[in-house]
């Protein structure tokens, strides 16, 4: 069961070092061979790469076991990306916090309550700008 | 295209709304390798993508294949055509389970090509479907493109 009480509750920051050889490895995983992932000295991440902070948020950056939500019955629904220009390339050390923005629920076709909660993750380089924004959301049928 | 460079052959001049790019992505039967490759890249060990005994205690017959798997797949189609270094947004819904052995082909559409913050750009709208034609993965993408 989604814990209410996860609302508004925010990860600590944690710090992302952006590394070349793990933009290797997760544009293979996702079939790509492209030279500006694997040729480039400083590549840029792929679309979706900066799911990778599963390896950096340690156990207080992640405000998610908070939402308590069940790891057989929840499921992604929905994930987005956002690049305030360019993606951020190798060598790049970014500071991310994580944030439970939404939680509500719907109906389903069947009449079931679906429970949504929404993550943002927001993502700044060295000098404070914001280079990037994650928005997860995930679901858990009633 | 020389490696190391982030250009793209494709111009705005010639890109038009309703494009379809190059052909699909065509990706499988995907393998329990091909699910614990993307699982390790990511860091996303959720069990029910790998272990057996977990995926049939939650009621699957086999493990689910990560979802984000078919959607860096479509995200991979898009970025291979017009540049990885121009992607400004990826949005991904999932639409249906995926399993192993499931062979995907993904691709996309330029539904809107227009002028931002004095920079050219294209949205996409893309499809991952199964081998039954069933769209498993919906996403849309915002390209900047360069003159």
């Amino acid at each position: 069961m989604v814990e209410w009480g996860a609302l508004g509750v925010e990860g600590a920051p944690f710090e992302m070092e952006v590394e070349r050889g793990k933009i290797r490895e997760y544009a293979r995983a996702t079939g790509s061979d492209h030279p500006a992932y694997l040729a480039d000295e400083r590549p840029v991440v792929p679309a979706h790469f900066l799911t990778t902070t599963f390896f950096w948020e340690g156990d207080d950056g992640s405000p998610w076991d908070r939402v308590q939500m069940s790891q057989q019955r929840g499921m992604h629904a929905e994930q987005e990306y956002l690049f305030h220009g360019e993606p951020p390339r190798a060598g790049t050390r970014l500071t991310c916090t994580s944030r439970i923005d939404r939680i509500y629920e719907k109906e389903s076709r069947t009449g079931d309550v679906l429970t949504f909660v929404e993550m943002v993750t927001a993502f700044r380089d060295e000098s404070g700008r914001l280079v990037a924004e994650a928005r997860m959301t995930a679901v858990e049928p009633g | 295209m020389t490696p190391g460079s982030s250009a793209v052959s494709v111009t705005w001049t010639r890109l038009v709304e309703g494009d379809t790019g190059p052909a699909p992505l065509v990706f499988g039967p995907i393998s329990r390798t091909d699910i614990v490759r993307y699982q390790g890249a990511s860091g996303d060990f959720q069990p029910i993508h790998h272990d057996e005994p977990f995926a049939r205690a939650a009621g699957y017959d086999a493990p689910l294949v990560v979802g984000m798997l078919p959607a860096g797949l479509l995200a991979t189609w898009a970025t291979d055509w017009l540049g990885p270094a121009n992607v400004r947004r990826s949005r991904v819904r999932w639409a249906e389970r995926v399993w192993p052995g499931d062979v995907l082909a993904c691709a996309g559409t330029v539904v809107r090509k227009y002028e931002e913050a004095d920079e050219h750009r294209v949205d996409l709208e893309l499809s991952c479907t199964n081998q039954h034609g069933t769209p498993v993965v919906r996403g849309w993408m915002t390209f900047v493109v360069p003159e």
